[in-house]
């Protein structure tokens, strides 16, 4: 019996296969890196007596039903969010042991004392839109991620980042050990200085 | 002399493909590598809010997501179209995020129960009482890292 070879197998249509292939994970792909921002809820148990807050050491943001804000009782917009709690932080208006060395604020007496005192109370409606809370949150945050910024840049002047900078660098799988051991020392320092206080109530409906 | 003489015919050759089939087996296996397969079907309106101070997310087997929205397309007759709680594949009611929560932390790997967070991905037309009752509902089972899933962008794309 005469052996016959093995025909050659077509390939043209390999490529059509493949592109199927692609088609279909180009299809199902959300090349998706979830960001947001980070919140640490309250534990709902360790209410035990809250702490005497002065009223001149808390800002309150309300988010109305209708989506309005209101700063310290005052209509604002929202582009004056940033500056306004900003000052409110950076204000150091304590005397004596509760003086604040680093703050470049105006020291107010009628404002914060300083910055570890001081917190942001963010109330909203029921009938407040998630676009608007997010928003608002935003702006909080980068009032709060500013003044960071600049002290980490006055602190550290020689690593050449800003604070937010550092904490993408310290996130970063590819830092190597021992610089992302100095990051946190150094990140923990600004963090302290600044701490975020941001007391987010449940429903302001009150 | 024709040393030189211009090949006959005005007709080009006939293109190459042989190396097609590489071109797109590179491209697949980087989509392949890229992707991130939805691992639940959305069955809400889901157009995060933009923000830009924004912290990346833990790594995905440390999150556990609770979706938000009103019913989309075809699910809106059965439901109606206020704003509703996805958790995997169902519709939820406020009172079951509780028991999801433990669920999830309970089939995840022991060291991780206490890094996990909590990823709300809301969309942005949602009123803030259907949130709020969410928060409640993590504040009640301990789950108290959350994190408000956005998009990158500024502000103000929100606002209007």
């Amino acid at each position: 019996m005469a052996k016959r070879s093995a025909p050659e197998v077509n390939a043209g249509s390999m490529a059509d296969i493949a592109f199927l292939l692609l088609i279909f994970f180009l299809v199902t792909t959300t090349i998706e890196t979830d960001s947001g921002l980070n919140r640490k809820l309250p534990s709902i148990e360790d209410q035990v007596d809250p702490p005497i807050i002065r009223q001149k050491n808390i800002f309150t943001v309300l988010v109305s039903k209708d989506d309005q804000l209101l700063v310290e009782e005052e209509l604002a917009d929202i582009q004056d969010l940033r500056s306004l709690a900003m000052s409110f932080l950076d204000n150091g208006g304590g005397v004596g042991e509760e003086a604040c060395g680093y703050c470049e604020g105006e020291r107010d007496e009628s404002s914060s004392d300083n910055p570890d005192k001081a917190i942001i109370s963010l109330k909203s409606d029921r009938e407040t839109s998630y676009k608007v809370y997010i928003s608002v949150q935003n702006e909080l945050v980068a009032a709060y991620n500013g003044l960071r910024n600049r002290e980490f840049l006055r602190l550290y002047p020689n690593l050449g980042l800003n604070y937010v900078d550092a904490q993408k660098k310290y996130a970063d799988p590819r830092t190597n050990l021992d610089d992302s051991v100095d990051l946190k020392e150094k990140l923990n320092v600004v963090k302290k200085m600044y701490p975020q206080k941001l007391s987010e109530a449940e429903s302001g409906s009150k | 002399m024709s040393k030189f003489k211009k090949k006959s015919g005005g007709e080009s050759p006939a293109i190459n493909t042989a190396s097609l089939p590489d071109i797109v087996f590179m491209l697949l296996f980087f989509f392949m590598v890229a992707t991130v397969m939805r691992d639940s079907t959305l069955m809400v309106v889901n157009k995060l809010p933009a923000a830009d101070q924004i912290q990346k997310l833990d790594k995905k087997d440390r999150v556990m997501y609770i979706y938000a929205g009103k019913p989309s397309g075809r699910y809106e007759k059965k439901y109606g179209s206020s704003a509703r709680i996805q958790l995997n594949d169902k519709f939820a009611t406020v009172g079951e995020v509780g028991a999801f929560i433990l669920a999830e932390r309970s089939a995840k790997r022991q060291e991780l129960q206490n890094v996990l967070t909590t990823a709300l991905k809301v969309d942005s037309d949602t009123k803030m009482g259907l949130v709020q009752d969410i928060k409640q509902e993590l504040r009640k089972v301990q789950a108290l890292k959350i994190n408000y899933t956005t998009r990158v962008g500024d502000y103000t794309q929100n606002l209007n």
